[in-house]
């Protein structure tokens, strides 16, 4: 094994002191051919192109927008950063403060949820687990707001759970719809599938030797847990939080649709400045800020995770 | 060994566990369903009396049958695009290495890690900048640039297992690149495509942030939805509602039923 990997190590040695030699010669061109002549980056071209023109584009497009004068639409005129003054002036940190403040409490709501859950799954009930899956699945494929809809006749006044907690217990809880718990089951609800096969993939990580061996040297079941299954687990637990988080930190349609106006989501400012207000500076400067806090955050975790192994050999 | 089984006490709260979680996740739907079955126009629980009226309506409404066309073609277009280009994908993802090739993984990822909401404005911004009206056909863009990504990680995870010396072994053999394409790598690879086209399908289906900001005139079933929740309430809302969701599940437990028969049939060749 260890000899493999040095003559590996010697091999892939050999084959970089070939490349600086061409390299020296060649110009930048042919460095380019050379680049695209790999197969890897031939078949990546397409899918690539298409993400430039349907990604990067209307990104950037966003980023010029938001540096127009208020209320314009031409990107040909002076450029100024009045938008972002404006936001900072204005009271749109309190949409910022909501959004971040729910997307926590959900992101930590889901992991208490679904570590038992991904557990479950991987560790404990073996074959049963596949059709578990499935079940789990199926959800995610009706749409959003289909399922929301759901929220709305199970808590709306005289809906299934007001209805059936006065025929059977006699207790009035009709207040529960437009309220923030509300806006946070919602969020809870929709993104759980998003933090469950994460996990599910991480916990899988683990090999079952490696806690045998630890239950064999005395681990008690914390240290098992504390020790080896949630370090090991880490990366899928990692990109389930990061996932959740972002998709929550954007959501538009829970808390309109749970919250009524019980709150404004940052996502439903961006959305009426885009739309109701016609001020397209001011949406996209929102949306710029919003992609910058959450693009920062998903680089930094990116970054650190090797995505290889992740998804390869777990 | 032994010191690591569940104990059974673990093992039901563990069950109680599921069984909650299943609960959670399925009431809303069971709730949709209860409503599009009740007589009267709004729903109340528990439900006085029951009739099929609503559906009747439903499969005779054109503007619904106008709406399941337009949800059909761009959940279709998106899906052999997205297939197509997904293979290419993956292959380069997890198939080949190349130079650039950790970077190619993250950029490729970052879509799916975008609020979907701010994507559609930003797209919406985008054709109206290029002078491109909007309509089905710049739905069927904005949704690639959110599904190509996710189809592509789906086919990765096959492309992974897949063992590249199986191919030499077929050119060393003296098949065609088109044979070795034909007979080696698309069956082996077969399952992930499968599952890849599944999803895109299935996620176009129910998209709704995207298609709310880019379909211009015309209409997807979840947008359709979205406005009469928000306007005026109609007991076609939980009738459609219901039709989706059901037929979502059926396409599921379709495609697992082909995927198990498919491996026992193939099982049984090796066997035989």
């Amino acid at each position: 094994m260890s000899l493999e990997t040095d003559v590996r190590a010697l091999e892939s040695e050999l084959e970089d002191a070939d490349h600086t030699r061409r390299r020296q010669r060649s110009s930048l061109w042919t460095e380019l051919g050379d680049w695209l002549r790999q197969p890897g980056a031939l078949l990546a071209a397409p899918p690539m192109l298409l993400l430039a023109l349907g990604f990067l584009g209307p990104l950037l497009l966003v980023a010029a927008f938001s540096l127009i004068p208020p209320k314009t639409f031409d990107l040909g005129g002076a450029w100024t950063i009045r938008n972002y003054v404006d936001i900072v002036t204005e009271s749109y940190w309190i949409s910022f403060a909501w959004s971040f403040a729910l997307a926590t409490v959900t992101v930590i709501l889901l992991m208490l949820i679904c570590y038992p859950l991904a557990y479950a799954m991987t560790k404990v009930f073996g074959r049963a687990a596949n059709i578990l899956t499935l079940l789990l699945v199926i959800p995610l494929f009706v749409s959003e707001n289909i399922r929301l809809f759901g929220w709305v006749l199970s808590l709306v006044k005289g809906g299934v759970l007001p209805g059936a907690a006065e025929l059977w217990l006699g207790l009035d809880i009709s207040g529960l719809l437009y309220t923030v718990p509300a806006i946070v089951l919602g969020l809870v609800y929709v993104y759980l599938p998003f933090m469950l096969f994460p996990m599910v993939l991480g916990l899988s990580m683990v090999p079952d030797r490696l806690r045998e061996a630890a239950v064999d040297l005395g681990a008690s079941r914390w240290q098992l847990f504390r020790e080896i299954e949630l370090p090991l687990a880490m990366p899928g637990i990692l990109i389930g939080c990061l996932l959740t988080f972002i998709l929550a930190l954007g959501s538009l349609a829970e808390s309109k649709i749970l919250g009524g106006s019980a709150i404004v989501m940052i996502a439903d400012d961006i959305e009426s400045a885009f739309t109701f207000a016609q001020n397209w500076p001011k949406g996209a400067a929102l949306s710029v800020l919003l992609i910058v806090l959450a693009g920062g955050l998903v680089f930094a975790v990116l970054s650190r995770l090797d995505l290889d192994k992740i998804l390869g050999r777990g | 060994m032994g010191a690591l089984t569940t104990s059974p006490l673990m093992k039901r709260l563990l069950a109680v566990w599921i069984g909650a979680i299943l609960v959670f996740l399925y009431l809303p739907m069971a709730a949709i369903a209860l409503a599009s079955f009740s007589r009267q126009r709004y729903f109340r629980f528990p439900v006085p009396r029951f009739d099929t009226r609503w559906y009747e309506d439903a499969f005779t409404s054109l503007s619904v049958r106008d709406l399941l066309w337009t949800s059909l073609t761009v959940a279709a277009i998106v899906t052999v695009i997205s297939v197509v280009l997904a293979f290419l994908g993956a292959l380069a993802f997890a198939r080949y290495d190349w130079k650039g090739r950790t970077i190619y993984q993250k950029l490729l990822l970052l879509p799916i890690f975008f609020p979907q909401a701010v994507l559609g404005l930003a797209l919406l911004l985008w054709y109206s900048a290029l002078g491109i009206p909007t309509s089905w056909m710049t739905a069927v863009f904005a949704h690639l640039v959110w599904i190509l990504p996710i189809a592509t990680l789906v086919i990765s995870i096959q492309v992974y297992g897949f063992n590249p010396a199986w191919e030499e072994a077929a050119y060393d053999l003296g098949a065609t690149r088109w044979q070795v394409f034909r007979e080696v790598t698309l069956p082996v690879l077969w399952p992930g495509i499968f599952s890849g086209a599944l999803f895109s399908f299935l996620l176009s289906w129910g998209n709704f942030p995207l298609s709310l900001y880019t379909t211009g005139a015309d209409s997807t079933i979840p947008e359709w939805l979205y406005a009469k929740m928000v306007s005026g309430y109609t007991p076609l809302v939980p009738t459609l509602g219901t039709l989706t969701t059901v037929g979502a599940a059926l396409l599921l437990l379709g495609a697992y039923a082909t995927i198990m028969l498919v491996r026992r049939a193939r099982r049984a060749e090796d066997g035989g």
